[in-house]
């Protein structure tokens, strides 16, 4: 086991080094921040002290050595645009992020997993179809619109929830928390929904599927042979088998739901990190840039860690082959 | 001695889009406590169907149409959902072709065969525990206690199938229904399984159909034997009197198929043609257009023809002078 | 079974008549080429060119359903901010997101598919190495990679379906490596090659169309999808010129005044956006249940 772990960190350390090359000639090639920094009437003396002290004057590999020396002992550099470390500011806004995107996917999992493996049990009853319907919708509207319609409907409309911003917060562990006070949890209810719905459409179809083609397996059969009842094969035997995919789409999902959140956050004006990035695109903040896409790059290799952990602790035949 | 079982016209049908397909067509037979017979036929001729309809576990869109099922004297035709689970494991048992696939590779052996007891008992753990390894000991599973808590991708194939013997046995079924198991393992292993499964028969007085496309396996194991074509038994009979002089032209091709009863040298012989598709029968007798004793009689139904211990279905009979019937 | 065949038919009439058995179906290819259709024939049929700028006037501007403009005709589903029929607007918009979403799967598929079939085919460490980019690009959000590409590259039509391609592409090249990868190494493939055909043909003649099915339906749900990740992108701002208002251009135009009650502005590109993208993925649902064998009866 601990073989096997040490194996993937070192596979994940290659990828993260050819991560940070890819981002940073990727973000470095391309675009030149100076236009947009400076102002077009700036003198000539000027544009070349700015120019000397982003350090843009240096040949690209130099840069990146630099990019790179700074980045082991935590030195993201500093945000263009808000002349602040770029560390500071996204830890500043991550909380935010993170609590969206963990109460989404979470509720979006446990919600879907139920209805999917319920839909793959009854494929013709009329809940599964009006599941799948939902499903269908969840998996085909942008997320962008649900979250108009969200707005429009409980915030326009019906006037029940706030349409933006993060409402009241506690400061726990020195961190702000929305979902901790009534006030915030009634500011993340509409932003989580949106989120939550493509997650849960994605959840119900893996879970039906697996659990079709489960259902047609001989381990089903051999299990209804033994007299063992419907809820029972549906709670331990189902439910272990379709685990494997559900853990592995769970981690890539969270990934992928942190992108989303970037839709999400800019509809709810949610400060998160998504926010900022779409922000800093748009100025081409280049640091704050570099380092979303670093730390997310980060993420999913941190994320993919787990599952295999995780894999591994759920099934005996991974746990014994890697020891 | 009264049977343990008794099926008379079991129809199981499918209903696809092409059509009806007739994959249990009017399967009649008994079976005696302790008795072994044998379901011998090509793959597609509805011996499995016929197993899975005993179990009352035939997949969608395949229902059981007609006929009926009694077992231990209970009518097992129309039975509810609830009540042929509470039969399942615990009268009538089953075990699969594929071990591998039988067995959930992310559960213990203890826990698969712990919900298999609960299914239909409620003990406390330590008599679970002693039940199970009683069990596995008797299919020949060296160390039990031992192996309980392994995952089954730590056992060999034949390991895996004692494994799920076990299960079936764990609540001593009047009935055992074995679905091929043997034919996905290796045959040294094969011919230990048979004479334990035997021996296990004899002792506890379960009786067993085993479903298999391989006479040979059959006619060492079964005193009685089945021969299904399309859907249909087309001969039933004592093992021996059945191999000696068969009365079905395709039991006949059946027994020439067999590599041990062809002489060193020669070629094996072969039954022409393929097995029909049930969606378009020939009237008449199925085999028809595969036999070589065929003629337009055959366009007809063939009788159904019946002395003391043999059936047959065929207007052209072999052997009835020979045998003496 | 294996004993069942049917009679004879040829597999394409047989493919369509099991497709037609699901009306719904048949119903969202209707109206996926009905759409399609719409937006072919847009400039014929609009009542208003909405690229005209000319005959555009702030008097018109967002007016609700059934308005009688200057123009003197009724505005059916009302004005967007700039004075436009929004009907027009939004058959110009289909125009543009179908032609994207279109271009985008195809080039993502061609590329997508030759690398898939090249890795299969050369086998050994180019194989290993370009599956293992495919897996860790996969493994990444497409959309922040479309986002951050049209960040970096710009805007225009060029640059998103630029950015959409390389955000789409690795699941084609997944999708035919998986199917020419089981191929690759069956028999007949084996015995193809031993004989004198070139490489070239056995690709084409063999391998390319057992990777046709599962090709077809990632095509269907990958155009579906590069139409909304462009949807996407232009209502956050990062997509298409202002100068060619897709859908979700025109939808983040309306945002602004959805809270005060204007939402048709918002609401019916959004609709017709839905309506499309959910048509095309239900054609591909049920291409995708055809096509598994373990789910036929």
């Amino acid at each position: 086991m601990l073989g096997f772990i040490i194996q993937r960190i070192l596979q994940a350390s290659v990828v993260m080094a050819v991560m940070s090359v890819i981002v940073f000639v990727g973000v470095y090639a391309i675009g030149n921040p100076v236009e947009i920094i400076i102002p077009p009437d700036a003198t000539q003396e000027i544009r070349a002290e700015v120019i000397r002290r982003l350090g843009l004057d240096l040949p690209l590999w130099e840069q990146y050595f630099i990019f790179v020396a700074n980045l082991v002992q935590g030195d993201f550099g500093r945000s263009f645009i808000y002349n602040v470390p770029v560390l500071e500011l996204i830890a500043g806004r991550l909380p935010a992020t993170l609590e969206l995107v963990l109460i989404s996917i979470v509720s979006a999992t446990v919600l879907g997993v139920g209805l999917g493996i319920y839909a793959g049990y009854r494929p013709d009853s009329w809940i599964s179809k009006t599941i799948m319907a939902v499903s269908v919708l969840g998996f085909s509207v942008p997320s962008f619109w649900v979250g108009l319609i969200l707005i429009l409907t409980f915030a326009v409309n019906l006037g029940w929830l706030p349409a933006g911003s993060r409402g009241q917060v506690v400061t726990v562990l020195g961190v702000e928390w929305s979902f901790l006070t009534l006030d915030g949890l009634s500011h993340i209810l509409l932003p989580a929904l949106n989120l939550a719905f493509f997650k849960l459409a994605m959840m119900i179809r893996l879970a039906r599927a697996g659990t079709r083609e489960i259902m047609l397996t001989d381990t089903i059969k051999f299990a209804r042979a033994a007299g063992i009842s419907e809820g029972r094969i549906l709670r331990r035997h189902v439910l272990k088998l379709i685990s494997i995919p559900i853990v592995t789409v769970f981690g890539l999902e969270l990934g992928s739901t942190l992108a989303f959140a970037v839709v999400t956050e800019t509809i709810f004006s949610w400060p998160g990190v998504g926010k900022l990035i779409i922000d800093s695109i748009t100025v081409l903040d280049r640091p704050v840039m570099v380092a979303y896409l670093i730390l997310i790059a980060l993420l999913f290799v941190l994320i993919n860690l787990t599952v295999d952990v995780v894999y591994a602790l759920i099934d005996p035949r991974i746990r014994t082959r890697g020891a | 001695m009264t049977a343990v079982l008794e099926v008379r016209d079991l129809c199981t049908h499918f209903d696809t889009r092409d059509g009806v397909v007739k994959a249990v067509d009017g399967v009649s037979f008994t079976l005696h406590p302790g008795e072994i017979i044998g379901l011998v036929g090509e793959s597609g001729s509805g011996k499995s169907v016929t197993g899975f309809s005993l179990l009352g576990l035939v997949d969608q869109p395949g229902r059981i149409v007609g006929g009926s099922i009694r077992l231990n004297g209970t009518e097992l035709v129309g039975l509810s959902g609830k009540e042929l689970r509470r039969r399942r494991g615990r009268e009538i048992a089953m075990v699969f072709q594929d071990p591998i696939a039988t067995l959930n590779p992310l559960l213990t052996i203890r826990q698969q065969m712990f919900m298999a007891l609960e299914a239909h008992r409620r003990l406390s753990a330590e008599a679970m525990e002693a039940r199970c390894v009683e069990m596995l000991q008797k299919v020949g599973l060296p160390e039990p206690a031992a192996r309980l808590n392994a995952y089954p991708h730590q056992f060999s194939g034949g390991m895996r199938q004692r494994v799920a013997i076990a299960i079936a046995l764990l609540h001593d079924p009047a009935v055992v229904v074995a679905d091929e198991p043997t034919t996905a393992l290796d045959v040294s292993i094969q011919s230990q399984i048979l004479y334990e499964m035997r021996a296990l028969a004899k002792q506890t007085g379960t009786a067993m159909i085993w479903i298999s496309h391989d006479l040979a396996t059959v006619s060492s194991l079964a005193s009685r034997l089945l021969v299904m074509y399309a859907g249909r038994v087309v001969e039933e009979g004592p093992v021996a009197r059945v191999l000696r002089d068969p009365r079905h032209p395709y039991t006949k091709g059946l027994i020439a198929s067999l590599p041990a009863t062809a002489r060193p040298g020669a070629a094996l012989v072969q039954i022409p043609g393929t097995t029909p598709s049930l969606l378009s029968l020939p009237p008449g007798c199925a085999f028809a257009p595969r036999c070589p004793h065929a003629d337009p009689a055959c366009q007809a139904e063939p009788p159904r023809e019946q002395n003391a211990e043999r059936m047959w279905r065929c207007h052209h009979p072999l052997n009835l002078a020979g045998a003496g019937a | 079974m294996s004993t069942l065949q049917s009679p004879v038919q040829s597999p394409l009439r047989r493919f369509w008549s099991e497709y037609c058995e699901n009306r719904i179906a048949v119903i969202a290819l209707a109206v996926a080429i009905l759409m399609a259709l719409l937006a072919l024939l847009a400039p014929f049929i609009v009542p208003q060119d909405p690229y005209d700028l000319e005959h555009l006037s702030f008097l018109d501007a967002r007016r609700p359903p059934g308005f009688v403009g200057s123009g003197g005709y009724t505005h059916l589903l009302g004005t967007d901010p700039q004075g436009r029929d929004l009907l027009s607007a939004i058959l110009y918009g289909l125009r543009i997101s179908i032609m994207i979403g279109l271009t985008a799967g195809a080039v993502g598929l061609v590329l997508g598919t030759s690398v898939g079939i090249f890795a299969a085919y050369k086998g050994g460490r180019i194989e290993a190495a370009l599956m293992r980019v495919i897996d860790l690009q996969l493994s990444f959000p497409p959309i922040l990679l479309a986002l951050i590409l049209v960040a970096l590259l710009g805007q225009g039509k060029g640059q998103l379906i630029a950015a959409l391609v390389a955000a789409q592409y690795a699941y084609f090249a997944r999708t035919a490596y998986g199917a020419a990868r089981g191929e690759r190494h069956k028999e007949y493939i084996e015995a193809a090659l031993a004989t004198p055909l070139s490489s070239a043909q056995v690709v084409l003649r063999h391998l390319l169309p057992n990777c046709l099915p599962p090709l077809i339906v990632v095509a269907t749900v990958q155009i579906a999808y590069a139409i909304s990740l462009e949807a996407t992108l232009s209502f956050l701002g990062l997509g298409l010129p202002v100068t060619e208002p897709s859908l979700g251009m025109l939808i983040s135009n309306g945002f602004p005044y959805m809270m005060s009650g204007r939402y048709w502005i918002s609401v019916y590109p959004g609709v017709a956006l839905i309506i499309l993208i959910i048509a095309i993925n239900l054609v591909g649902d049920q291409i995708r249940d055809q096509f598994n064998p373990r789910l036929r009866k």
